[in-house]
């Protein structure tokens, strides 16, 4: 019986992820979200179904009982955010919730598998990060100062990232992580969100070539930090989110050549300056000739892509333990191994669906210094999982970035959660800005055009 | 197109400095869908491409993972003959037996230090089990593990018989293969081992270099081609001369002589006035280093790379690649020597083996393979492999005028002990010199029937002597086991 039921549960999951993908692009077909309510609602019951197949799973591997109540924890925890941001804001965009909450729910699912301590834990800080980001929109929404205090972003970011590089504990080679009061940190994860607010405050109105230059300088120093404290892949989506806000702030595509121009010397010098850097280049180009070595990892990953097929080996069906820090840097393998490469298809669907409305939040939003900071969110984010789960295929080289929101990591998964709260927090101002007259008049005209369609 | 609908709408809603403000953020927008797209269009590529390789990979923990579930498979003949099988003792150990012991070594191998032969290349198969679900339920139910599936392979145990016992002690290879195919029949390589007794007598095999028994001779020995490369000399001296070829003369006194090197016959042998067809039937060294005196260098080294000549072959076993030289380069010496396949030419028995098919099969390889199909342990077919053409060697005229020669070199020429049989041979035999006593190893290469080649045959026995007397009875006792079984 119990073999019935873990093949099944197999496709079952799948399916359920499958239309869950799908609704999250349906509701692009609607204009508000009045009549993409019946999509979220359908979104929340799969994405439930799905969670519950697969602890029914793991209870079934596991035969514990104690992943049943971990499993009713996470859904109250769901449940509550789910209802509290519609309470709380009741403009808010579902989608951006739901998403937050199904990739949640599929990392705690991969998580509990790999390691239920670590998955415990990141549940506790998940838990603290939702109510931190409950307030964030408000927080968006009240405090004007945020858009005038630009220097104050660029010296808070500048300075803990320099104490990281001097002080900061060495893990692998690079130095991410600092200890304040016996908890560790990765400030990096933060600074991102905090010199998004720069970037967007300085080059909200940035008319004069001056302004330009002095932004450029002060976004270097950030990515130099970075490269000098090897953190290899923060350093390239801070650089890539800079020319991309100067780009939108801009309007100037030259402004891209010239960017890409100075990366490809950058990339040389640092490939012929940095030993580690070429040692990755290597391990991308041939992972098999060093695989005892610098290629072992990037190996085991590719070895758990290729063995899952189509629907996975399920749960507890692989071997991904074998694959080095599988829950931070490779999480994405683990997957494509136990739950098949058709989840992981759907799965990156859905970080496009995601990435893909907030760019619509971006370009709908009239304050500039708003539109920048969303976009800039979402290029940091898109780009994150095009590097984390690129360098995890060989598809690019390993910069060893998370996944977000499924990886393992409290700052990783406490920052995206913030950033998704920036998000919304600005997508509620733009539903409250004087742009809602005119919203409305075209909101019942598309109601109108719709019905005469039936 | 999502984004487009948009778009057009914002358009219409609002004049233009909204507009261009929107037109870039949909331009990255855009740049970074596609990023995403082409990175899930190599995920999936990867993911599906590369499953069989991925998984033989030693360092793939996966294997020891399928290992635990499933038994391995067996491997069977073409006539179903069990050449290995694991046996599971009561105790729940694992034996891997091979019923025909020494017979299938090299061509079988074995799977327990380290993989080799059919058990690496089947290793993929042989680990996975396609039962229906309901039947692997019923195996894990009963606490036993699921049967692997097993291969069915193109080797006929006969031939490999046949082969074995005409080798008797001589250290050699041999190799048999289907023209128009490319299925391996037989590969035989001696010395052999018994692979039932691979881990008792691992450390000797290992001790004793000298031996190399481990070697699988008919891939993996480079040996000197001698005379059969004389094929492949007297193509290009057609290629060069397609009209002319038919009128080429030559006065054999035993030996050539140029600069400050000469060639001789074997055993010094005075062939007198010669033609084409005769000086490739008696193998008149003399002629054909004569021959190779006219070859355009450039020209040849093209149609050397053609005939994969240092090059990879398309075979999946382990095997070296045949190396020889040839360019503008190369000194008078060099070029004399290369024409009878002598001096820095060094070739494996399958590489012979596959021109000697493309020639039997009008100038087009197929190419070689070992394994016929996969089936479950109830019969399911899971995967059945298709012959597959490699490419032209040569053109159908080419072909057809190397058939008459090698048909006249069984006719009147080294050959004669394949003449007189219920079925016309063809072939070429090789004395191929490796010292400086003259010692030879005997080759021969060819295929029968003549007129509607069905087997090609391979042979090497090292230092016997030479090919006519060696090497051509064994490859006429292949021709009638075959032709006992298939009569044409």
């Amino acid at each position: 019986m119990q073999h019935y039921v873990l093949e099944i549960s197999k496709y079952i999951i799948t399916l359920f992820m499958a239309l869950y993908t799908y609704e999250c692009f349906a509701v692009f077909r609607f204009d508000n979200e009045e009549r993409r309510r019946g999509i979220y609602i359908r979104q929340n019951i799969f994405m439930f179904c799905f969670h519950f197949m697969c602890y029914l799973d793991i209870c079934i591997k596991t035969n514990k009982i104690e992943y049943l109540f971990f499993f009713a924890f996470q859904q109250i925890a769901l449940f509550a955010t789910i209802t509290l941001y519609s309470m709380i804001y009741p403009r808010s965009n579902k989608l951006i919730v739901n998403n937050m909450c199904m990739l949640l729910s599929v990392g705690f699912v991969i998580l509990t598998r790999l390691s239920f301590e670590k998955s415990v834990k990141q549940f506790l800080i998940v838990v603290l990060s939702i109510v931190i980001a409950m307030i964030i929109p408000q927080i968006i929404r009240k405090l004007m100062i945020l858009k005038q205090i630009t220097w104050i972003y660029a010296g808070i970011g500048i300075v803990t990232l320099g104490i990281v590089l001097v002080m900061g504990a060495v893990t692998n080679g690079s130095k991410l992580s600092f200890s304040l009061w016996g908890v560790t940190f990765q400030p990096s994860e933060f600074i991102k969100i905090v010199y998004v607010f720069f970037v967007a405050g300085i080059l909200k109105e940035a008319e004069d070539f001056k302004t330009i230059v002095v932004s450029a300088i002060a976004a270097g120093i950030h990515v130099i930090i970075l490269v000098l404290s090897r953190d290899l892949g923060s350093a390239l989506i801070f650089f890539v989110t800079y020319v991309m806000m100067l780009y939108i702030a801009t309007k100037k595509p030259v402004y891209l050549l010239v960017a890409a121009g100075c990366a490809a010397i950058a990339s040389v010098v640092a490939y012929h300056m940095f030993s580690h850097i070429q040692v990755r280049v290597q391990a991308w180009k041939d992972p098999w000739s060093v695989i005892d070595d610098a290629g072992y990892q990037i190996a085991q990953s590719l070895f758990a892509i290729s063995s899952g097929g189509m629907f996975g080996l399920g749960i507890y069906g692989g071997t991904p333990r074998d694959i080095p820090y599988v829950e931070t840097d490779f999480v994405f393998s683990a997957i494509a191994e136990e739950l098949g490469l058709l989840f992981c298809i759907c799965l990156i669907m859905l970080y496009i669906s995601c990435f893909i409305m907030f760019m619509n939040i971006a370009m709908r939003v009239k304050d500039k210094f708003y539109q920048m900071v969303a976009f800039g969110l979402g290029v940091t984010y898109g780009f994150q999982i095009f590097l984390t789960v690129g360098g995890g295929t060989k598809f690019i080289p390993l910069t060893g970035v998370t996944l977000p929101l499924i990886s393992y990591g409290g700052s990783s998964v406490m920052a995206t959660l913030i950033m998704f709260a920036v998000i919304e927090g600005i997508y509620c101002i733009r539903q409250v800005g004087g742009k809602s007259v005119v919203r409305k008049k075209m909101g019942t005209q598309q109601e109108r055009k719709t019905e005469t369609q039936r | 197109m999502l984004l487009g609908k948009k778009w057009e709408r914002s358009k219409s809603e609002k004049q233009k400095p909204k507009d261009k403000q929107n037109k870039e953020i949909m331009l990255v927008t855009y740049g970074f869908v596609v990023l995403f797209l082409a990175m899930l269009g190599h995920f999936i590529y990867f993911a599906a491409a590369n499953k069989e390789e991925m998984l033989n990979n030693s360092y793939n923990g996966r294997q020891a993972l399928l290992a635990a579930q499933n038994t391995r498979g067996t491997i069977y003949s073409r006539d179903k003959e069990v050449l290995a099988e694991t046996i599971t003792t009561e105790d729940g150990t694992e034996l891997r037996q091979y019923p025909y012991g020494n017979l299938f070594s090299h061509a079988v191998g074995y799977s327990t230090k380290g993989k080799t032969g059919i058990e690496s290349l089947a290793n993929y198969y042989l680990i996975q089990c396609n039962l229906p679900f309901v039947d692997k339920v019923k195996y894990e139910t009963s606490g036993s593990k699921n049967p692997g599936d097993s291969v069915i392979t193109t080797l006929d145990t006969q031939i490999q018989q046949v082969i074995d016992r005409e080798m008797g002690i001589y250290k050699g290879a041999a190799i048999v293969m289907k023209p128009d195919t490319g299925e391996i029949l037989a590969i035989v390589s001696k010395p052999d081992y018994n692979p039932n007794e691979i881990v008792t007598i691992w450390e000797d095999l290992l001790a004793n270099e000298d031996s190399s028994v481990l070697l699988n001779r008919a891939t993996q020995g480079l040996y000197p081609p001698g005379s059969t490369f004389k094929i492949i000399s007297a193509l290009e001296y057609m290629r060069e001369n397609p009209e002319t070829y038919h009128n080429f003369q030559f006065q054999c006194k035993g030996s050539y002589t140029m600069e400050d090197n000469t060639i001789r016959c074997y055993h010094g042998t005075n062939h007198g006035s010669v033609d084409f067809t005769k000086a490739f039937a008696k193998s008149c060294n003399a002629s054909f280093a004569n021959i190779g005196m006219q070859l355009d260098r450039e020209k040849f080294a093209d149609t050397l790379d053609t005939l994969l000549f240092n090059k990879e072959l398309p075979v999946n076993l382990n095997y070296k690649q045949s190396s020889l030289l040839m360019s503008d380069e190369i000194s008078n010496e060099d070029m004399i020597q290369s024409s009878i396949g002598q001096g820095k030419t060094q070739m494996t028995p399958i590489h012979l083996c596959m021109i000697t098919s493309a020639i039997a099969n009008d100038g087009i390889l197929m190419k070689p393979y070992i394994i016929d199909r996969v089936e479950t342990d109830k019969n399911v077919i899971v995967k059945q492999f298709q012959p597959e053409t490699y490419g032209t060697f040569m053109s159908v005229e080419e072909a057809s005028a190397l058939k008459m020669l090698m048909q006249e070199v069984v006719e009147s020429g080294t050959a004669t002990k394949l003449s007189g049989q219920g079925y016309t041979a063809a072939g070429k035999t090789g004395s191929a010199e490796y010292n400086q006593n003259a010692d030879s190893h005997a080759w021969f290469t060819g295929f029968a029937p003549a007129d509607n080649p069905q087997v090609a045959v391979t042979i090497i026995i090292e230092g016997a002597g030479s090919g006519g007397d060696y090497a051509v009875p064994i490859a006429r006792r292949i021709f009638d086991a075959y032709f006992e079984q298939a009569p044409f």
